[in-house]
């Protein structure tokens, strides 16, 4: 049986530092919602706007798989693996940061606001190596289509060889796509009793019905396929198809 | 409340973070313990409310871990803190503070 969970944009968390504006679809730092905690092993969906200049300083991280998708302007990311790399919107950043990695996340821009997301997705592999890589998407692969980011590491038994986006530790796919409005949208999920969530980054999309705005998110489970409709010209979405149990090896 | 949380893991730069940010709580007090060993005598020593395995345990290791340490106190968590301190740590505790 399909189940389904609404989050609307104007029910997420909120923190607002001056420097940060975040709003978090599950509960993060300070906001705690018994009720918003996770969707299978995505744990943090947070959708933030830092000031021209600012960022987040050193700070380290273990055993969780981190995706930062700029919408807007560019972050400088600078590590202790020796990284120092600007991802900007059109790219996709992924940490695995396993056995521990200290980062330092800044706007590349002084004046101009960065907006990204930053998504954290519990690994199904304890303590591996850490490790950082980068992607610039494909625009044009984008346009009425989904484009893969995401997709488990190579040693999985899910793994299927691919070009397209790059991988982290755990059995999980992420999508992305922007719509005509009107254009219909089907999604198989990759793996067997996995979730489907979805959020909306700009327009509205329709699902079984349902008006999904901008910054909405849904979560599915107990399908194995989905069918969107872009109920807006330009619509985005970003679609996380995810483990609901984590197997961690 | 008075709580005491102890944070085992393998990786003393990331611990003592982890460290300072229980300790920046009220009432939240943090232990630190890189051996299972050092976990152990530190169990012996107070009691406490959680049990945080961090990176380095492995999940056979957080296994034992837990059955030597409820042995000691059948009402101690054990878990497993994912993130490194940033983010997740505090709603870690509010969870399992929630549930007790």
């Amino acid at each position: 049986m399909t189940n389904t969970i609404l989050h609307k944009a104007n029910t997420r968390g909120h923190a607002d530092h001056g420097w940060l504006n975040s709003f978090q679809s599950f509960s993060f730092a300070g906001y705690y919602n018994p009720q918003r905690v996770q969707f299978g092993v995505l744990r943090v969906l947070n959708d933030d706007r830092v000031e021209g200049g600012k960022g987040f300083g050193s700070h380290p991280h273990d055993n969780m798989e981190i995706i930062s998708i700029p919408l807007e302007g560019s972050l400088v990311h600078q590590d202790n693996m020796g990284h120092k790399e600007v991802v900007s919107a059109g790219e996709i950043q992924v940490m695995s940061t396993g056995s521990g990695v200290f980062h330092s996340e800044y706007n590349n821009d002084p004046d101009k606001l960065v907006k990204f997301l930053q998504i954290w997705v519990y690994p199904n592999k304890l303590n591996v190596t850490p490790r950082y890589d980068q992607v610039r998407l494909d625009p044009h692969k984008e346009h009425n289509a989904l484009q893969q980011l995401i997709y488990p590491y190579p040693g999985s038994t899910q793994a299927k060889p691919s070009n397209d986006g790059t991988w982290i530790y755990q059995d999980a796919w992420f999508h992305m796509g922007t719509f005509d409005a009107g254009r219909k949208i089907a999604y198989d999920l990759k793996k067997p009793g996995n979730g489907i969530y979805l959020f909306v980054i700009d327009g509205a999309f329709l699902y079984n019905g349902q008006r999904l705005d901008t910054r909405d998110g849904l979560g599915i489970t107990g399908t194995d396929s989905i069918d969107l409709e872009a109920a807006e010209q330009g619509s985005r979405i970003l679609i996380m198809d995810v483990p609901m149990k984590n197997n961690i090896q | 409340m008075d709580i005491n949380i102890l944070a085992v893991g393998r990786e003393a730069a990331i611990l003592q973070v982890v460290e300072r940010l229980i300790n920046s709580h009220e009432g939240w007090h943090a232990t630190i313990a890189t051996t299972e060993q050092e976990a152990i005598n530190a169990f012996k020593a107070k009691p406490y409310t959680i049990v945080f395995v961090c990176a380095g345990f492995s999940a056979q290791e957080e296994e034992n871990l837990r059955q030597r340490l409820t042995q000691l106190d059948a009402a101690v968590v054990v878990t497993r803190h994912f993130g490194g301190g940033s983010g997740l740590l505090e709603n870690e505790i509010l969870g399992i503070l929630a549930t007790k």
